[in-house]
């Protein structure tokens, strides 16, 4: 990867605040996302990736550190980070050309043109007779292939990903996932994309970086050395399986770690305080 | 019969119509039979032959019209006002919490009591009666206009925002299409409330309407009368209630998918 650094996060922190005191849900977290990659967050469930991408996406506001696109600060959402989320948010009083149209249309683009959008995208995520379609009437790897179409016709600098195939089951998803990398193939749209899923993780990213048990931090940070055009037969080769194993252990050992903490946490945890309290 | 197990369309018809002759059966008994005095109930021929004169002879139709603007006029008016209101309280929380506390209380004052006060100021005139029902309809409609829109799919509204949505696009291409559908149904809810305040706002200082009729004929003990006027009042109310649902069916197909 010769190309430039066009997000730059630094120092990323994130606490919430309940009633039961306060939770450090992301620390200091520091990544560069060179133009053109494709980057996988992997990590145990609850350990801040989604945080750290809706961060990245201005939806939630970091409790430390700095994050910019291009030598900008992030400061809420915008149109130039697409967001592909878990739960289906394709608008559903919109057609499916509608809700590709929708961010084009926000931009004021001639109608013509934003029809003309809208049809390469649907095209290439092949929905092109599906356009007069509502949401209700996809199914659900359907509408997720239109909010891809939706967050690609906007032509963003990134495109953020929080577990978009997690709802699918499992065939879906690997044609999904084909799908995705074919387009990325052929766009380089810079992506960042969370998921728990350690094949899809290895398949679809040029880069793999996993992050540990809360509070998350960045823990491990890979490479991933197979070449492009990526054809899913690609997931037996050596290269793929050696990386895949590194990856198993290093997101294993956090699931264990972060079963422990909650396990310490529960009022189940025998309480040792309650004895030395009594005289 | 199980639980929830839905109903065949030839079938629901029937059941449907089957209570209203059970209906009509029992109150025919009841009167033909000589069970009950004519004094008191009416029987169903009779009925309909005083609403024949009533419509024919009595100008009755007057007093129907005159009814049907004061609902809509009334409701109309409520609507107008209620609409942004309502989206302004849904969408800004701050709106929200400078109206809510007062539109609550509101919406519990019962727009009959308000009559004698209503005719103090506005006399006996239309102005009074449009003033009941847009009191009866405008609080309830500002609350629920503001909950649908604030229950808005907050993954939808960050969609959007990614998406590059302005504040302003927000309310107007998500906000306010999303909640459409459930405000319509709204509208047609409250429309029926409407109808309930505007027989009690004739029945007092009146001189034409279908709660006036009513009224007049209690001096007379026409019950015949009376029941027609009821009657008219719930066929009034049944047909602008499907004629809302066929309208709103037509305008969100999408609220229809999957339900």
């Amino acid at each position: 990867m010769t190309a430039s650094t066009i997000l730059r996060i630094r120092g990323v922190a994130k606490r919430f605040r309940s009633n039961l005191g306060e939770t450090l849900a992301l620390q200091a977290t520091d990544l560069d996302v060179a133009e053109n990659d494709f980057i996988t967050i992997l990590g145990p469930s609850g350990c801040g990736k989604s945080t750290l991408l809706r961060i990245v996406a201005g939806l939630e506001v970091q409790s430390a550190g700095d994050v910019q696109l291009d030598g900008r600060r992030i400061v809420g959402p915008g149109a130039d980070r697409g967001m592909v989320f878990q739960s289906y948010t394709l608008f559903p009083w919109l057609t499916v050309r509608e809700n590709v149209c929708f961010g084009l249309r926000e931009r004021r683009l001639p109608r013509a043109e934003q029809l003309e959008v809208a049809e390469g995208y649907l095209a290439k995520v092949g929905l092109q007779g599906f356009a007069d379609h509502y949401p209700k009437q996809l199914s659900g790897g359907m509408q997720q292939r239109t909010a891809l179409a939706r967050a690609l016709a906007n032509k963003p600098r990134m495109l953020l990903m929080d577990e978009p195939f997690g709802a699918l089951d499992h065939q879906t998803r690997e044609l999904m996932q084909e799908l995705l990398l074919g387009i990325w193939e052929a766009e380089r749209t810079t992506v960042l994309f969370v998921t728990h899923d350690i094949d899809e993780a290895v398949f679809m990213g040029s880069r793999v970086v996993v992050m540990s048990a809360r509070p998350g931090r960045i823990k491990v940070d890979r490479p991933v050395a197979l070449p492009h055009p990526r054809h899913y037969s690609m997931k037996t080769t050596p290269v793929f399986s050696a990386l895949k194993a590194e990856l198993t252990e290093a997101v294993r050992a956090e699931v264990l770690a972060a079963q422990q903490q909650s396990q310490a946490g529960s009022p189940l945890a025998p309480a040792g305080a309650a004895t030395e309290a009594s005289p | 019969m199980k639980p929830l197990q839905p109903v065949a369309p030839g079938a629901r018809v029937v059941l449907g119509v089957a209570f209203f002759v059970v209906f009509v059966g029992a109150w025919s008994f009841a009167t033909f039979g000589g069970f009950v005095s004519k004094t008191f109930l009416a029987d169903p021929l009779t009925m309909l032959r005083s609403g024949w004169t009533l419509l024919t002879q009595m100008g009755f139709m007057a007093d129907i019209g005159m009814t049907v603007w004061r609902v809509l006029g009334g409701f109309v008016i409520a609507a107008l006002i209620a609409l942004p209101l309502g989206v302004a309280m849904g969408a800004y929380k701050p709106v929200e919490a400078f109206f809510e506390p007062f539109v609550s209380f509101a919406r519990y004052l019962p727009a009959s009591a308000f009559i004698p006060l209503l005719i103090l100021w506005a006399g006996i005139g239309e102005a009074q009666k449009l003033a009941v029902i847009f009191i009866g309809s405008f609080f309830n409609l500002v609350l629920m206009i503001a909950v649908t829109v604030g229950n808005t799919r907050r993954d939808l509204v960050e969609a959007a925002y990614t998406l590059g949505v302005t504040d302003r696009g927000l309310i107007r291409r998500v906000l306010i299409p999303g909640a459409a559908p459930e405000i319509a149904e709204t509208l047609r809810m409250v429309l029926g409330w409407a109808w309930t305040y505007v027989i009690v706002a004739e029945l007092i200082g009146a001189s034409s309407g279908i709660g006036h009729m009513i009224t007049d004929s209690q001096a007379l003990l026409a019950t015949d009368q009376i029941i027609f006027g009821i009657i008219v009042i719930g066929l009034i109310g049944l047909a602008s209630d499907l004629l809302f649902k066929a309208v709103n069916r037509r305008l969100f197909p999408w609220a229809q998918l999957g339900r």
